[in-house]
């Protein structure tokens, strides 16, 4: 089995060291940088398979870093910030970062966010032959003939509700900004209006979830925007790749 | 010279130094007897000298009048130049302002009586003076005898011609240096007659009779007791400021009793001399006689004869009195006045018989000490003054008189029909009361004759005809009219003192009213609306109120024609009017009058008339004045108040950041200390079991997790007190932001069982939601700090009437305290010396967002245990929603 390769951007030794501590134990293979400047160069030599970056580097933004490396990296990119502001988040997001984590953190938090980005990318990178089913909690949904199932029983979605839910199932747990959905569900000339997704993201709460208000899976990133998580794919299956983003 | 008497050149020295350290300019005068002595010579000379041992010497003007030798002297020395002044025909005039900016430290201003061109910043050439010496700028300047005020008079009576262009004697006397150039008068005849000696164009008219040799020695004698007086005061002041006289008598007080008459001017000048020989203070005092009535000419004489007295240094009293004798005396007593002033009147008596006012006094108080001075044109009772009606004025009440005592005997012709004459008289009488009331003394006086007259002529037998029958008539003619003419004159007077007392009664009303209301203010613009509003009408003025913004530069609140900035400056900067009217800057539109409080100017009030002139009347300056200070004292309450209010503040913020950061220390000092100690444990793992290093461990991230809770609302706090309370609002779901609060508190609620009971018909609500998720985060934090574990929270919401509710509630042991409120007054904890951490910031940063909102925040008990806590926010109109039918 290939170790995956991590590449840590942050310029406090001791955050470095206890998530490298962290991730070398979960048998990944670490390369720690404290400077944008190196981050570009371990980067090409390195050819990480995922990226955490802090967005407060010492001789650059971070989102200018995320950017570039959007410009030529796939690998997925984990934002540290300290910044509580939301714009920020969303900034790094648009910007191409995938997920991101709000300092301090816990170690639990982090393995699980870079497992799930791990998987996402490598079905993302894998996946040929495409089922169109997908999995999370006890639904499962056809992407293509549009059937839902909860509890083996047919859910009935509006076409915007199900425009909504793919998006995310295609998102593979990513955090997706209002702006993003608004585009690939409304179109342009709906970028302002955030409250028709919370609108239709309640609706959807209230066909697929337990508890609506406290949701499992359509997890609420507040003033960011949402993410699909417990997805499950079968093997060999990909739900097509969400190339919008 | 061995009797222990100072030195004069030391006593010299020591005036000197005392004006240098009072930061003020030194004046020195080249004093003259009159043209052509050599002043300007003289000064130039000091001055070369003083150039060449290096000063910094400049010449401000000087007049050379042509003169070769004169000229030469000025050359070499730098020159502030001249400006142009004045519109249509430019005149040179000194440059009071290149001057003050020269940076020199000596300046040479010739002609100290000059009067400026129209359109200077001052009427004279002395005030100039007076500025630059204000500024610690040393003057030299020249002025001849006859152009001091106080002896302006005898030398207009040696030679013949008034001088117009005066100099106030203190400047005169408070000249640190007076320089005596003395020419004899045979020496000046004959520089004179080669042609060296220039005069000023109004003398030279006088020109043959000034250079007589009689005339220069009477000059030369003038100007050399001036200057002999001068050392004598300087010597005595000296004596007075090192207290060598051991007992020094109570100051004389002079006071010179002046009626309002051109003439008095000459008395008050006399008076002057007269006080400075007995060096006594003096006042000047008019008696304000009721029956003198409103005369404008008059009124503006005594304004002038004020103005001249206080140049001279005097005080000047206005008094209100009826018996002009008595008022002076008690007035005399009062001020402790040991010198009675008064001119003594060349004419006749106007009233035979009657004593004059000096003899008066001297018999009710023959102690008083009573100075009388032999005044030109005096003429008259000194302190009496007539009020002349114009002409017309009185041909308009005499034939308005003519017609009431016509009517008066219509009517007595029909009563006659049934009363007798005896009534008919009674009638006549109410007819001169009335006209006496109305129109005055003479019309009175008037009425009454013409009462008799009718009387005799319409009602007595023979009627129609002056002839009397019955002898007895005479005498009740007589009677009638001595009676008639009585009444008249009381009633005249009645009237007058009525319309004084009205007069007076406006103003002090005025005054108590505009008084009263600058007592209540609070608010600088509340003083602008009195101004505007009781003020300006009392002067039929425009009034605008100037005060001093940043740098002490003064603003005006409202942009208006009228206003000077510059001169305005100028009066707050002196403290000194300035503007129409005045002497200084009197081109501008309106008059700046300064307003100064006890401890400082507060500004300046503007006056501007408009198209009527200034008013001069001396009981509206006084008015004006009173007004002013009035507000002064109200500009200066509201300064301290706002001092004080901003010290109280600043006080409270100490007292409450004082609080925080104690409080703060406590609550961050304490998981520091955990995790500092827990951690040390950790260093030395060999000592420890498997498991107690994994409780350390956990227990690091727990008290790690409390500090990061206490950090977030302090941040959150710091930003909203810094930034106030800006809110990010948007139409949200309920749901939305109880899901994410509710998963961002699992980990502290953990065992806890939580409920949500959210309808899902909720509207949208338009909040900032991260701040009503700290709200929520903060209400869940308190349940999970305050309840025991096993315990249920429970979230709800729901809408009633105009409001969202969103309530947590738990069913722990209910809220400590009688009120609920006091949990939201920031630092108030639940319970004292609890061991359970936070700050008591929580609570109250979650009523600061929600009253942000619009909304409410409320907790309280509930029967038998468990606390609520109940938030409502204001339900909007939210945003219609397109039907996604019309969009598939």
């Amino acid at each position: 089995m290939i170790k995956p390769r991590i590449l840590i951007v942050e310029d406090e030794a001791d955050i470095r060291r206890f998530v490298r501590l962290a991730l070398e134990k979960e048998g990944m293979n670490v390369f720690e940088t404290a400077t944008a400047e190196h981050a570009r160069i371990d980067a090409a030599s390195r050819k990480p398979d995922l990226f955490i970056v802090d967005l407060g580097l010492p001789d650059d933004d971070g989102k200018t870093l995320i950017r570039e490396l959007r410009g030529w990296v796939s690998s997925p990119i984990l934002v540290l910030s300290a910044r509580e502001h939301e714009t920020e988040k969303v900034e790094a997001l648009d910007a191409g970062a995938d997920d991101y984590l709000v300092k301090p953190f816990g170690v639990p938090e982090l393995l699980a966010r870079v497992r799930a980005q791990l998987r996402r990318s490598s079905i993302v990178s894998n996946g040929a032959a495409a089922s169109s089913i997908v999995r999370f909690g006890d639904v499962t949904v056809d992407l293509a003939t549009h059937e839902i199932l909860r509890f083996g029983e047919a859910v009935h979605l509006t076409p915007i509700e199900f425009r909504l839910l793919s998006a995310l199932i295609r998102g593979h747990g990513k955090v997706i900004t209002h702006r993003q959905l608004l585009m690939e569900v409304w179109g342009p000339g709906y970028s302002e209006r955030p409250h028709y997704i919370r609108i239709y993201m309640a609706q959807l709460r209230q066909k697929l979830e337990d508890d609506p208000s406290q949701p499992h899976h359509l997890i609420t990133e507040l003033q960011v925007g949402y993410r699909l998580s417990g997805l499950e794919i079968s093997e060999g299956s990909t739900p097509p790749s969400n190339s919008t983003v | 010279m061995t009797d222990g008497r100072p030195d004069p050149d030391d006593l010299l020295q020591v005036v000197k130094e005392e004006t240098h350290r009072s930061g003020r300019g030194q004046l020195k005068i080249f004093f003259g007897a009159c043209a052509g002595v050599g002043k300007t010579f003289a000064m130039l000379q000091a001055a070369r000298q003083l150039h060449a041992e290096g000063a910094s010497v400049g010449i401000g003007i000087v007049e050379t009048h042509g003169r070769r030798e004169t000229q030469a002297l000025t050359e070499g020395l730098p020159v502030v130049p001249l400006k142009l002044v004045g519109s249509g025909r430019p005149i040179k005039e000194f440059d009071l302002d290149g001057a003050l900016a020269s940076g020199f430290k000596l300046l040479i201003v010739d002609e100290l009586a000059h009067t400026n061109a129209a359109g200077s910043r001052h009427a004279k050439r002395w005030q100039d003076v007076e500025e630059l010496l204000d500024a610690g700028i040393d003057v030299y300047t020249a002025v001849n005898v006859q152009h001091l005020d106080s002896v302006n008079d005898i030398v207009g009576g040696i030679i013949g011609v008034r001088v117009r262009e005066t100099v106030p004697d203190r400047i005169f006397d408070r000249a640190t240096d007076v320089v005596l150039v003395d020419l004899p008068p045979d020496d000046l005849l004959t520089r004179m007659s080669a042609g060296k000696v220039y005069l000023p164009v109004s003398i030279e008219r006088a020109r043959q009779n000034f250079f007589r040799r009689g005339n220069l020695i009477a000059l030369r004698e003038l100007a050399l007791r001036k200057v002999a007086d001068r050392v004598n005061a300087d010597v005595r002041t000296y004596r007075i400021s090192h207290a060598i006289q051991k007992v020094w008598p109570t100051r004389e007080l002079v006071m010179v009793c002046v009626s309002a008459h051109r003439s008095q001017e000459a008395l008050v000048r006399e008076s002057a001399t007269l006080a400075k020989r007995l060096e006594a203070n003096w006042i000047v005092v008019h008696v304000d006689q009721p029956h003198q009535g409103d005369d404008e000419q008059a009124r503006q004489t005594l304004f002038n004869l004020a103005a001249t007295a206080q140049g001279m240094g005097a005080e000047f009293a206005n008094i209100p009195g009826q018996d002009v004798t008595q008022t002076l005396l008690d007035y005399a007593r009062k001020r402790n006045a040991t010198k009675l002033v008064m001119g003594n009147p060349a004419g006749r008596n106007v009233i035979p018989f009657r004593p004059r006012l000096a003899e008066r006094i001297a018999r009710a108080n023959p102690e008083i000490g009573l100075i009388l001075l032999g005044v030109q044109g005096t003429g008259g009772q000194p302190l009496r003054f007539r009020p002349e009606r114009t002409a017309p004025g009185y041909a308009k009440a005499l034939l308005i008189a003519t017609a009431a005592c016509s009517v008066g005997a219509f009517v007595a012709n029909l009563l006659l029909r049934v009363f007798d004459v005896a009534n008919i008289v009674m009638l006549f009488l109410v007819v001169v009361v009335f006209v006496a009331l109305r129109l005055g003394r003479m019309a009175g006086a008037w009425a009454s004759l013409l009462s008799v007259a009718m009387l005799d002529f319409f009602f007595i037998e023979p009627r129609l005809s002056f002839v009397v029958s019955d002898t007895q008539y005479i005498f009740t003619f007589a009677l009638m009219l001595a009676v008639a003419l009585m009444i008249s004159q009381l009633a005249a007077r009645l009237r007058s003192e009525a319309r004084v007392a009205r007069a007076g009664e406006r103003r002090a009303s005025a005054l108590a009213r505009v008084a009263r209301n600058l007592s209540g203010v609070i608010k600088i613009e509340q003083i602008s609306t009195i101004c505007e509003e009781a003020i300006a009408p009392l002067f039929d003025a425009r009034l605008e109120l100037l005060l001093p913004g940043a740098d002490n530069k003064l603003v005006a609140t409202r942009e208006y024609r009228f206003l000077d900035l510059s001169v305005a400056q100028w009066s707050y900067d002196h403290v000194q009017e300035a503007g129409l009217g005045t002497q200084t800057l009197n081109a501008a539109e309106a008059l700046y009058i300064p307003l100064k409080g006890p401890m400082a100017p507060r500004g300046v009030l503007a006056v501007y008339p408009g198209d009527q002139p200034l008013t001069t009347n001396p009981d509206d300056r006084r008015l004006l004045d009173a007004c002013c200070s009035s507000i002064a004292l109200a500009l200066e309450r509201i300064h301290f108040v706002e001092v004080a209010q901003d010290t109280i503040l600043r006080m409270e913020g100490e007292k409450l950041r004082n609080t925080l950061l104690s409080a703060v220390s406590h609550d961050l000092k304490t998981p520091l200390t955990a995790i500092r100690g827990l951690a040390e444990t950790l260093e030395h793992p060999a000592d420890l079991s498997e498991g107690e290093r994994g409780e350390l461990a956990r227990s690091i991230r727990m008290q790690a997790d409390e500090l990061k809770r206490l950090v977030t609302n302090l941040l959150d706090l710091a930003r909203m007190q810094s930034e106030g309370v800006r809110l990010n609002k948007d139409w949200h779901t309920m749901g939305e932001i109880v899901g994410s609060a509710l998963s961002r508190s699992a980990p502290v609620l953990a065992p806890r069982l939580i409920r949500a009971d959210l309808p899902a018909a909720l509207p949208l609500v338009e909040v900032d939601a991260p701040l009503i998720e700290r709200v929520l985060i903060n209400l869940l934090d308190n349940a999970a700090k305050y309840t025991p574990p096993g315990s249920t929270v429970l979230v709800r919401a729901g809408t009633s009437g105009e409001s969202m509710y969103l309530v947590v509630e738990d069913n722990g042991p209910g809220l400590p305290g009688a009120d609920p409120e006091k949990l939201f007054e920031p630092f108030s904890r639940g319970q004292k010396e609890s061991s359970i951490a936070g700050v008591g910031l929580g609570l109250s940063l979650c009523r600061s967002i929600i009253v942000a909102h619009g909304g409410t925040i409320h907790a309280e008990s509930r029967a038998p245990h468990g606390s609520v806590f109940e938030i409502r926010l204001p339900l909007g109109a939210p945003p219609e929603i397109e039907s996604e039918t019309g969009h598939d």
